[in-house]
């Protein structure tokens, strides 16, 4: 059990700027976030679009952006968990116990929900079957490669994961690969090697098709994939890989029983506190009147939600504002001499 | 053409019809100015079935939408990316459209589009 002040759920741009003002105000927090990278949207989105609407910053990019958030934070020395997930908070006295998807556990007064718009998860296949053998035929990520030597892998996808894990395991495996359409949008070089394959028949390519079943008694077996025009194929596959991009769901969030408006969560913008005492939120993921999803209302929403922590956080304590132009102790919580 | 005689200016407010057809079959129909795109159209109007949630920055596919097959090839072509989007939507096919993409204007007037079962 780890004990903090704050447990963030969400280390982009809007979490880390609260991790600042935290680390600021002399509280200590935790970060969260189910990607393997720090940076949110901005990384996972459009980490080359240039953003123009950072104060004081005329033109950068998504990840100029987590970068510098992410030297802004550093003297705080905070912890990053990071491939993991928040999936159940409970009410314990003045504490929240805070549980993951892979087992750690915190015990704070505290938790700012900075989540975005839920978390990033992989696309899955739209065939109902196909969710009978989710996690053990039907993947959507690769742990182990070497679970497909020899056998006969379906994968599914036109980017550069679909592409790259055709390449790399039709060295071993019996390799198809099906997409929607002609174009592939992984990188050229993958699409010309891929064609090479294809000629020498070391993959079976199928554009323009997509899923229609997948069949298999206990085990997969074989699926079926359609055109458009309505004609179908039998493949046989020991296992079935879909490569779709990630989208965003809410995820356990929904189950915390925090007020829901749509996919966002009402707040008061004093602290952008839920209905929940001990628990903000800030970012895209909140909802007030006026609300703009915008990078720099995170920011502002994240400053103000690091206050209300600091009450719960420090019961006993004042809240005092300081400078950070002014103020020693500020300086020195950011080891600057 | 509407003039406006308190302050002698006159202001063009042109308007096309849109319907959008929840996967239900429910119809919405109205009136989304020109300059707006389709996405912006649904949400304004708080049409169910688009979820737009990377606000019309072409950064995600949930404002997914099938064109009808006579107004597809009407339709200002797709720019580089869409289809790149489109390929991790749900049940994409040859009328897939992100709404976001497709921009009102007269030209558009009577344009139906079909929403996915789901965004996500």
């Amino acid at each position: 059990m780890i004990k903090t002040d704050v447990v963030i759920i969400g280390a982009g741009p809007t979490g880390l700027f609260c991790a600042h003002q935290l680390g600021i105000i002399g509280l200590k927090c935790e970060i969260v976030d189910n990607l393997n990278k720090v940076g949110g949207q901005c990384i996972e989105l459009y980490p080359d679009k240039p953003i123009y609407d950072i104060p004081a910053v005329p033109e950068c990019t998504g990840e100029e952006l987590t970068n510098n958030l992410i030297e802004q934070i550093k003297p705080f020395k905070f912890n990053f968990h990071l491939n993991d997930r928040v999936q159940e908070l409970t009410n314990k006295d003045d504490n929240w116990i805070v549980k993951t998807t892979s087992g750690k556990k915190f015990q704070t007064p505290n938790v700012v929900i900075a989540g975005g718009v839920g978390s990033f998860e992989p696309r899955k296949f739209s065939t109902k079957n196909a969710e009978k053998f989710d996690g053990t035929s039907v993947l959507y990520s690769i742990k182990d490669k070497t679970i497909f030597k020899d056998k006969s892998v379906a994968i599914f996808g036109g980017g550069d994961s679909a592409l790259d894990w055709a390449i790399e395991l039709s060295n071993s495996s019996k390799v198809s690969l099906i997409h929607r359409r002609d174009e592939f949008r992984g990188a050229p070089a993958s699409v010309q090697k891929i064609k090479e394959l294809s000629d020498k028949n070391i993959i079976n390519l199928f554009t323009k098709y997509s899923i229609k079943d997948v069949k298999g008694n206990g085990s997969l077996e074989e699926i079926e994939i359609k055109s458009e025009k309505g004609e179908s194929k039998i493949i046989k596959a020991d296992y079935v890989l879909g490569f779709f991009g990630l989208i965003m769901q809410l995820g356990p969030i929904a189950e915390w029983g925090l007020n829901l408006d749509k996919k966002t969560i009402p707040v008061n913008t004093e602290n952008f506190e839920t209905n929940k005492k001990g628990i903000f939120a800030i970012g895209d993921i909140c909802a007030y009147p006026g609300k703009l999803k915008l990078i720099l209302s995170g920011f502002h929403e994240g400053a103000l939600a690091a206050r209300g922590c600091f009450k719960y956080a420090r019961p006993n304590e004042k809240y005092r504002f300081e400078f950070t132009t002014a103020s020693n102790t500020i300086k020195d919580r950011l080891g600057i001499k | 053409m509407i003039t406006c005689p308190i302050f002698f200016c006159a202001y063009i407010k042109a308007m096309a019809k849109i319907k959008y057809i929840e996967y239900n079959g429910k119809e919405h129909v109205v009136e989304v100015q020109n300059g707006l795109t389709v996405m912006e159209g649904a949400i304004q109007n708080d049409i169910p079935g688009i979820d737009a949630d990377c606000g019309g920055s072409m950064s995600c596919a949930t404002c997914h939408v099938y064109v009808k097959e006579d107004w597809y090839d009407k339709l200002p072509k797709k720019e580089m990316g869409e289809d790149d989007m489109l390929d991790q939507a749900y049940e994409p096919n040859s009328k897939s459209r992100l709404s976001c993409q497709i921009m009102v204007s007269d030209d558009l007037d009577g344009l139906s589009v079909y929403m996915p079962e789901k965004q996500v």
